[in-house]
C-alpha cells in the first residue's frame, strides 16, 4: 500500500543542493566575519552582561549587607583560627613597678587574634613611659605577645622643688620617689640644669673617695657649676672649669690635713689659684684667741 | 580601488560563468617573498598571494556569459561568496570579476607623437596613448581593456618599455576591447547588491589566456580557446600581450541541450550523461557500450531506456564541431595565420571532452594542446581543473595587472581649464 505521509522527492541526478543564503543571513555572516564585531560579540557582550548583573545585584541593600556579612564571617573564620590566637603577654626587661605600669596601660583581654593586635600602637604606648628606653613588641610562635623592654636605670635622684625625680645616665627622668630613703644608694643632685650635667655629677661622686659617706649631694649653681654639700652643712664650691681636679685637690687636702673634719663651713675652690675657706664663727673666735695669745 | 583592496590584504575573485560561479578569496602577504634575481622574474606576482577560500556554485540566471536574471545571479554570487568567505574565515569587501560574454570586440589602435625633450618620459607615453584615435565603437558599449601592446621609437619597433630611451618620434599600438555596457552594468548591479565593491573587471577570455598559456606561448604567439558553458572565449597573445579577443556565443550548455533534446532527457540528466560518457571520436567499441539513460517518470519503458555511446557522440560531435568552426572563423578573421607561431590551447570546462584535441587539431590546425591553469598557492585540488582557468587567471590578473591606458597620466593639455579637478585628483591619489 502506498504510504500517505509525504516523501521528499528524490534529488534530481547531477544537481547538488546548493541553496542560496538569504540576503539577511548573508549580511549576518559578513557581519560576524568582521574582526571588530566578532571581538565585541565574543568578549564585549559577556563582559557587559556580567557587569550588568553584578551591578543589578549590588544595588540591592539586602544583598550588599549579606555580602558584607559574608566577608566579615569569612574573615573572622580565618582570623580566629588557633594558629593566630594570642593567649598571653610576657614583659621582659622591666622591673616590677614598670611591669605593673605597662600591664595597666596595655589593657588587653586574652585570648585574642593576632590580626586584632595593633603592634605599632602597642609599641608607642609602651615607649611613652619615661623609664623605657626602647621596646620590641612581637608575637612569638606559640601565641605569646612578647614585650621586650630596655628599661632605663636610674643613676641619681634629682630634687626638683618638692619632687624627688629619678634620672638615668642620659639625664632622662625615669620616675618619681616619695622619700629620699627609697633610693638611698643613689646620689642626690639638685638645682636648675642639674640633669643636663649628670655625667659630670656622676664623675664627681665617683671621685669623692673617703668622704663619700659624708656627701649629701651636689647642687647645680647658676646652671654652670657644682656645689658639693656634705653633712654638718659643709659646702665645697667647685669651679665651672675642671671641677674634678678641684675636688681631687680638696680630697687630697682632706686626706693629708683632715680638712673636712675641721670646723670649716665652705671650701671655695672656684678660683684655682686662690682656694678659700670659710670657718664657722666659734672656730674663727678660737683662731683669733690663739693668735692673740701668741 | 584595486590599491585599496591590496592594502586591505584580502580580495575576492569572482568568475561569473554560465554553468558555474567560482569565488576565490586571496590574501596578499605584502612584499613578495621571491624577489627578482637575474633571469628569474617575480613569477608574475604569484608569490605574493595565497588562495585562502574557494567555492563554486551552480550558476543561475546567467546565459551566454551575461547576466540574464538579476535576482538569480545575485543569489548565486551570494552563495559563492558566502561559502568562500566561510572557508577563508575572513570578510571580503572587494571583488575582481570577469565575464565571458557581452560580445567583446577588438580594435587595434595606433598613435604617434613627437617626443618632448631628449628621452621618453611617462608624460610622453601618456601623450602617445592619448594620441590614439579611438574608433567609433558604438553607443551602449564600454571599453573593458585598453592595453598598449607595442611601442616604436623612430625606426625601432617592438619595445616593451621605451621610457628613458632617446628618440624623436614615438608610436604605439594599442589593443582596445569593448563590451556591451548593459552586461557590465547588470553585473555591477548584482555585485553591489551583494554589498561588495568591484575592484576590477576583466574579460574571461583574456584571463584564461594568462593562466593557461605558458610563457613562451604568450611570447611567440598563441590562441587560448576557453570553452565555457555558454560562451567560448578566444584570446590571441603575442609578445606577452593580448592582441585580439572574441567570444563565440556557444558552449557546453548547448551540447547539453542537444543531448537533452536528442535523448529526450531532462537537462540535469543530459549534463550527467555528457560528463560521464561524453566523447567526440567514435570507435567501434562505442556501438556496444550502452548508457543507461534513466528517468523518474514512473513509466518503466521510459525510465529503462538506453542509448549507445556512439549515439551520444553522434549528438555531441556536430555541436562541438560547430563551435570549433566558429572559433576557426573568428581566428581567421583576426589574421591568426600570420602569427609566427600558431599554437592553440584549449581550456575551460568544455575542453575536458575526451577526444577534443584530436577533433580540434583537424579544424584549428596541428598545434593544439589542452591547457590547464597555472598552479597558484593554496588553490584546492578541486579547483585546479581547466574549468577554473578563468578564475586562476583572474588571481594572476589581480596580483600582477598589465598596464592599461588609464594607468598612465593623462597628458596635461587634455586638462586645460580643469586645474581644480586636477588638484582634487592629486589629493585623491596621494591621500
Amino acid at each position: 500500500m502506498r504510504s500517505l505521509t509525504a516523501r521528499r522527492a528524490p534529488q534530481p541526478a547531477g544537481i547538488r543542493r546548493d541553496p542560496a543564503p538569504t540576503r539577511w543571513s548573508y549580511r549576518y555572516q559578513r557581519l560576524m566575519l568582521t574582526p571588530a564585531f566578532r571581538a565585541l560579540v565574543r568578549i564585549g557582550l559577556p563582559v557587559l552582561l556580567i557587569v550588568f548583573i553584578a551591578t543589578a545585584w549590588i544595588t540591592n541593600e539586602a544583598n550588599r549587607a549579606m555580602l558584607t556579612a559574608q566577608i566579615a564571617a569569612l574573615k573572622a573564620a580565618v582570623q580566629d583560627r588557633p594558629e593566630f590566637l594570642v593567649t598571653g603577654m610576657e614583659i621582659d626587661g622591666a622591673d616590677p613597678y614598670l611591669t605593673d605600669a605597662i600591664n595597666e596601660a596595655v589593657q588587653l583581654t586574652f585570648p585574642l587574634s593576632s590580626f586584632d593586635l595593633d603592634l605599632a600602637a602597642l609599641r608607642d604606648t609602651v615607649a611613652r613611659f619615661g623609664a623605657v628606653r626602647d621596646v620590641v613588641v612581637r608575637v612569638q610562635p606559640g601565641g605569646t605577645l612578647s614585650i621586650a623592654v630596655d628599661q632605663r636605670v636610674p643613676v641619681a635622684v634629682w630634687r626638683y622643688g618638692e619632687e624627688l625625680r629619678l634620672i638615668d645616665a642620659e639625664g632622662v627622668i625615669t620616675g618619681l620617689i616619695q622619700n629620699r630613703g627609697d633610693m638611698a644608694a643613689l646620689p642626690l643632685i639638685a638645682g636648675d640644669g642639674a640633669k643636663d650635667a649628670i655625667d659630670e655629677a656622676l664623675a664627681l661622686f665617683a671621685a669623692t673617695g673617703p668622704v663619700r659617706p659624708r656627701v649629701r649631694g651636689l647642687v647645680r649653681m647658676g646652671e654652670r657649676r657644682w656645689d658639693m654639700i656634705l653633712d654638718r652643712a659643709q659646702r665645697i664650691l667647685l669651679p665651672t672649669q675642671d671641677p674634678l681636679a678641684a675636688l681631687d685637690r680638696v680630697i687630697a687636702l682632706h686626706e693629708a690635713e683632715d680638712l673636712l673634719e675641721r670646723d670649716v663651713l665652705v671650701v671655695d675652690m672656684r678660683n684655682a689659684a686662690r682656694p678659700t675657706m670659710r670657718l664657722s664663727e666659734p672656730a674663727v673666735a678660737i683662731l683669733r684667741r690663739a693668735a692673740d695669745n701668741q | 580601488m584595486r590599491k585599496v583592496a591590496m592594502q586591505r590584504g584580502v580580495i575576492a575573485i569572482l568568475d561569473v560563468g554560465t554553468s558555474k560561479i567560482a569565488c576565490l578569496v586571496l590574501r596578499f602577504d605584502g612584499p613578495e617573498r621571491f624577489t627578482t634575481v637575474d633571469g628569474v622574474g617575480p613569477m608574475a606576482g604569484q608569490s605574493s598571494f595565497r588562495v585562502i577560500g574557494a567555492a563554486t556554485t551552480r550558476s543561475r540566471g546567467v546565459r551566454f556569459g551575461e547576466v540574464d536574471a538579476m535576482a538569480e545571479t545575485e543569489r548565486a554570487i551570494r552563495t559563492a561568496v558566502q561559502s568562500a568567505q566561510k572557508m577563508a574565515k575572513v570578510r571580503v569587501d572587494h571583488v575582481i570579476a570577469c565575464l565571458s560574454g557581452a560580445r567583446p570586440r577588438s580594435y587595434g589602435l595606433d598613435g604617434e607623437v613627437d617626443v618632448h625633450g631628449a628621452v621618453v618620459t611617462d608624460q610622453d607615453i601618456g601623450r602617445v596613448l592619448a594620441a590614439c584615435d579611438v574608433p567609433d565603437y558604438g553607443a551602449g558599449r564600454e571599453v573593458l581593456h585598453a592595453q598598449p601592446v607595442n611601442f616604436a621609437l623612430d625606426h625601432r619597433s617592438g619595445m616593451a618599455d621605451p621610457r628613458g630611451q632617446t628618440g624623436a618620434r614615438l608610436t604605439t599600438d594599442m589593443h582596445l576591447l569593448t563590451v556591451d555596457a548593459s552586461a557590465i552594468e547588470n553585473l555591477l548591479y548584482c555585485i553591489k547588491r551583494c554589498d561588495l565593491e568591484l575592484a576590477g573587471l576583466a574579460s574571461s577570455a583574456y584571463v584564461s589566456g594568462i593562466s593557461a598559456l605558458v610563457e613562451d606561448e604568450q611570447e611567440l604567439g598563441a590562441a587560448c580557446i576557453d570553452m565555457g558553458g555558454g560562451a567560448t572565449g578566444i584570446s590571441v597573445f603575442i609578445r606577452k600581450h593580448m592582441i585580439y579577443a572574441d567570444s563565440v556565443r556557444m558552449g557546453g550548455d548547448h551540447v547539453t541541450s542537444d543531448i537533452s533534446m536528442g535523448l529526450q532527457v531532462p537537462l540535469a540528466t543530459a549534463e550527467r550523461i555528457k560528463t560521464l560518457h561524453g566523447g567526440i571520436m567514435a570507435t567501434g567499441m562505442d556501438d556496444r557500450e550502452m548508457i543507461e539513460i534513466g528517468g523518474t517518470t514512473g513509466d518503466w519503458e521510459l525510465d529503462r531506456r538506453t542509448a549507445s555511446r556512439a549515439e551520444l557522440i553522434g549528438i555531441m560531435r556536430p555541436r562541438v564541431e560547430e563551435i570549433l568552426e566558429e572559433v576557426r572563423l573568428r581566428l581567421d578573421a583576426a589574421g591568426f595565420e600570420h602569427l609566427p607561431s600558431q599554437k592553440i590551447v584549449l581550456t575551460g570546462g568544455g575542453s575536458q571532452i575526451p577526444g577534443l584535441d584530436a577533433l580540434a587539431s583537424k579544424i584549428l590546425g596541428q598545434q593544439v594542446r589542452l591547457g590547464r591553469p597555472l598552479r597558484v598557492q593554496g588553490l584546492p585540488q578541486a579547483a585546479t581543473g581547466p574549468a577554473f582557468a578563468a578564475a586562476v587567471g583572474l588571481t594572476l590578473f589581480a596580483a600582477h595587472p598589465q598596464d592599461e591606458w588609464w594607468d598612465f597620466e593623462i597628458p596635461a593639455e587634455r586638462h586645460a581649464g580643469r586645474s581644480f579637478k586636477r588638484a582634487v585628483k592629486w589629493f585623491k591619489d596621494n591621500w
